[in-house]
């Protein structure tokens, strides 16, 4: 990442160079790169210590993140611009072959479509992860996302290492530094960019379901491993490769009580909250 | 000429495997009607390659399979075309049935009823294959219809005895099958049933 400023940096002819180099990039600051410490993190939402902060990220066109979340922590995605798409992947930390089973996610919940109070749930019949809120409105179960093929054939490049990365590729970065591979990586969800199925069920894109910043929060109800890619949707019909940047926020906070009003929604939401606190006894023994 | 390679009565309840070679067809046919088919393949050669709802449904812009079909890998490639359905849909975003997921949808009292998932699991073993490889499947005639507000369930069947479909393999493919055991929703009747398997291709 070059930084464009006009200060002369020193000589890289030796290792004393080089390393003066090296050090006097400290402190640049890049569109997209995540806050260290998190602490630092500015524009929080109103409520949220900065102590409290677990992690913040922008991840910008065809970046991706992945982050370890212990239960109870909220995670929020703002479409910072409004042209985002956030494709999400969530493994169970403790086991990663738990994860996210978008096909039990809309079955168990009987509807394809995400929102508030929504669930995402695992292979397991358990909560990964619940949406406590949602200013965007429309989003993806059904599409996945892009691979090297689709992005060849659609932007003219596809690879990680070029100008229109694939998300199902970023996916497999994400996971491979969790010692994961490609039979770890579930189908994902997309969040900001929607899909509606027709009445002979044919999917109808919808581009402008988000707006500039929008977000969904979503709360950790196991600690999991979230993989975040921001790409292109598969169904945007635009020639560019277009995503603006995404915000990652993620706080501690506490874990979800037996009267909470997304666990009490419907009878199948409250067994699926039993399975996870039945998880939780495995490991934690009700602590 | 053609060669009927396989040709097997899948029992109510079972799992099913063989590898179907390119250019092979593969009937599945409902004997007795209204029988879920869950289904997946993998590329022979490399079975980290899987079936991807996403793909299949991306590539012709529709939920639903039939005749023309293509069921797509995770790469985005063909791995087997639907060449014929007397049946007329077929569903792939549902998923198969587990006996944790039956927990939720009808109560924990179902956790130790059979399920698709264990079906899954014991077909694809022998291979060194497991639950990591398990990922949304195909439910041959099985219908699952979604309405404006995106409720969605599965609800009766529009299969009948004698309903089948053809599935040639456009590459060296591992099929595994879980003849559905539900019995807490419409997929299967409420009464699992047998099916029949049938491998031909040119002699």
């Amino acid at each position: 990442m070059t930084s464009g400023s006009q200060v002369k940096l020193p000589s890289t002819a030796d290792p004393l160079g080089a390393q003066a180099h090296a050090r006097a990039q400290a402190g640049t600051v890049a569109a997209t790169q995540p806050t260290i410490p998190a602490s630092a993190a500015r524009d929080l939402p109103s409520g949220v210590a900065p102590q409290s902060v677990l992690w913040d990220e922008t991840i910008g066109a065809g970046g991706y993140a992945v982050r370890r979340l212990p239960r109870g922590a909220r995670l929020r995605i703002t479409d910072l611009e409004g042209d985002a798409c956030a494709g999400l992947v969530v493994h169970h930390a403790r086991r990663p072959e738990e994860r996210l089973n978008v096909a039990d996610t809309v079955k168990l919940q009987w509807n394809a479509y995400l929102g508030p109070g929504k669930l995402l749930l695992s292979d397991q019949g358990r909560v990964l992860l619940s949406i406590v809120s949602d200013t965007a409105g429309c989003h993806d179960t059904l599409c996945g996302t892009s691979t090297a093929a689709r992005n060849r054939a659609r932007y003219g490049a596809g690879d990680n290492f070029g100008p229109a990365p694939n998300g199902r590729d970023r996916f497999l970065l994400a996971l491979a530094k969790h010692g994961l591979g490609r039979r770890d990586l579930p189908q994902n969800v997309n969040f900001f960019k929607g899909v509606r199925v027709e009445d002979d069920g044919a999917l109808r894109f919808v581009g402008d379901g988000s707006a500039a910043g929008a977000f969904v929060e979503l709360r950790a109800e196991l600690d999991v491993l979230v993989s975040v890619v921001n790409v292109p949707h598969v169904l945007d019909p635009r020639p560019a490769y277009t995503a603006t940047p995404l915000r990652c926020t993620a706080w501690a906070g506490p874990p979800t009580a037996p009267d909470d009003p997304i666990r009490m929604t419907t009878p199948e939401s409250v067994r699926a909250f039993e399975n996870t606190e039945d998880e939780l006894l495995a490991w934690e023994g009700g602590k | 000429m053609t060669a009927v390679f396989h040709d097997e009565v899948v029992a109510a309840r079972s799992p099913w495997t063989r590898v179907v070679g390119a250019g092979e067809t593969l009937r599945i046919e409902d004997l007795e009607g209204n029988q879920a088919v869950d289904f997946l393949c993998y590329n022979a050669a490399d079975l980290d390659e899987r079936y991807s709802a996403a793909e299949t449904i991306v590539g012709q812009g529709n939920i639903f399979l039939t005749t023309g079909t293509v069921l797509r890998s995770d790469e985005g490639n063909p791995l087997m075309t639907v060449t014929a359905d007397t049946c007329g849909r077929h569903d792939t975003i549902g998923g198969a049935c587990s006996c944790e997921s039956n927990t939720v949808r009808y109560g924990h009292h179902t956790r130790h009823q059979h399920a698709c998932v264990e079906n899954f699991l014991l077909a694809l073993a022998p291979f060194g294959r497991g639950k990591r490889d398990l990922v949304g499947n195909v439910n041959w005639f099985m219908n699952v219809p979604v309405l404006a507000d995106g409720t969605l369930g599965i609800v009766d069947g529009i299969s009948a005895p004698g309903k089948y479909l053809d599935l040639r393999a456009e590459m060296d493919v591992l099929v595994a099958i879980s003849n559905c055991p539900q019995i807490n929703n419409p997929c299967n009747g409420f009464n699992p049933t047998p099916i029949r398997v049938t491998v031909t291709g040119p002699s």
